[in-house]
């Protein structure tokens, strides 16, 4: 019995893993050519295999990788590109907050401290729409699922393009450069269907931050978008959150 | 030195993320906080879509406008995910062609 009820629980757990891994298909299909490209822009620049793959590795957080290197390449000082990074991946301290909040009844404090490292834009955002498959107490699995399989890609579509240098003809990477917005508008659309208030939310997010980016680093104007954005949906959707 | 570089930027990325989950652990936040945080989601992607978007060709704001309506279109439509980044890609491709 007891045996059986192990089983039950293994059999949950996978399952839950491979959900994840299924809901993270997209941000894993969308990585793979940014990664890529990443790394062959910066060997291209001069990082060896083992940095570019490094940096990939334990960074993890794309548009601040090719800021980086751009900057390695420009001579910029350790402070000065340590603090850009800083600014520009400040956001994801907003998008965990609001992530850890929601997980906290499902995922212990040990389970929390893993995901959140892997917690990037898109896994934040996946992770988020996805909740209602995730609510019961093997939960954590399901987001390793998502976010691991994200990890996995962006790290090794790395390594394979400092490797290969130009597997993917340029105008074809280029035109990947639309996949993570196509992703991020297809996680929105579907939640505006259902509540037409959450796109309210969305739009006035995105108006103050095309207004912040003018006066502050993309990084800071993010960040102000999605605080003030959020904020006008505790007025917005007052009745809703009850 | 590049290596001291990645390990800087990996602790200022690394500590913004795991911090919130401890925060959680110890706060109990009032109601409004928690509507707060729980649009936080919409308004990120907002945020992400918009101005962004407009620079997936570099001075031509008009392929990644398209490419976003069609995205829009097909995923009110009801289309796959995948299907609706592979649409898009596509569009880009065609348009940039």
């Amino acid at each position: 019995m007891a045996e059986e009820m192990i089983e039950q629980k293994q059999y949950t757990k996978m399952a839950m893993f491979k959900q994840g891994v299924i809901t993270g298909i997209p941000i894993t299909l969308g990585y793979i050519p940014v990664a890529i490209t990443f790394g062959v822009l910066s060997f291209q620049s001069g990082l060896s295999l083992l940095e570019l793959t490094l940096m990939s590795a334990l960074v993890f957080a794309g548009a601040s990788q090719f800021m980086g290197v751009n900057m390695i390449v420009a001579n910029a000082s350790m402070i000065e590109i340590v603090i850009a990074t800083f600014v520009l991946n400040f956001r994801h301290f907003i998008m965990s907050l609001s992530f850890m909040n929601s997980i906290r009844d499902h995922v212990s404090l040990k389970g929390r401290l893993g995901v959140s490292l892997g917690l990037t834009d898109e896994a934040f955002a996946v992770a988020s729409m996805n909740q209602e498959k995730a609510n019961n107490n093997q939960a954590v699995y399901f987001y390793i699922g998502i976010f691991l399989s994200g990890y996995l890609a962006w790290v090794l579509g790395s390594l394979v393009g400092g490797v290969l240098g130009e597997v993917i003809p340029e105008q074809l990477s280029q035109s990947m450069g639309i996949a993570l917005y196509a992703l991020f508008i297809s996680l929105l659309v579907p939640a505006v269907k259902k509540e037409v208030r959450y796109g309210l939310v969305a739009l006035i997010a995105m108006l103050i931050n095309a207004i912040a980016v003018q006066f502050m680093s993309s990084g800071w104007a993010i960040v102000v978008g999605t605080l003030l954005g959020g904020l006008s949906g505790v007025v917005l959707l007052k009745e809703k959150y009850g | 030195m590049i290596i001291l570089i990645i390990i800087g930027m990996a602790i200022v990325t690394m500590v913004p993320r795991f911090v919130p989950a401890f925060i959680v652990n110890h706060m109990i936040f009032k109601d409004w906080i928690n509507n707060w945080l729980q649009s936080i989601p919409y308004a990120a992607l907002g945020a992400l879509i918009f101005p962004g978007v407009l620079l997936v060709k570099e001075d031509q704001p008009h392929i990644g406008i398209i490419g976003a309506l069609i995205a829009i279109i097909l995923s009110y439509i009801g289309f796959n995910i995948i299907l609706v980044v592979v649409a898009s890609i596509a569009t880009v491709y065609l348009l940039t062609m």
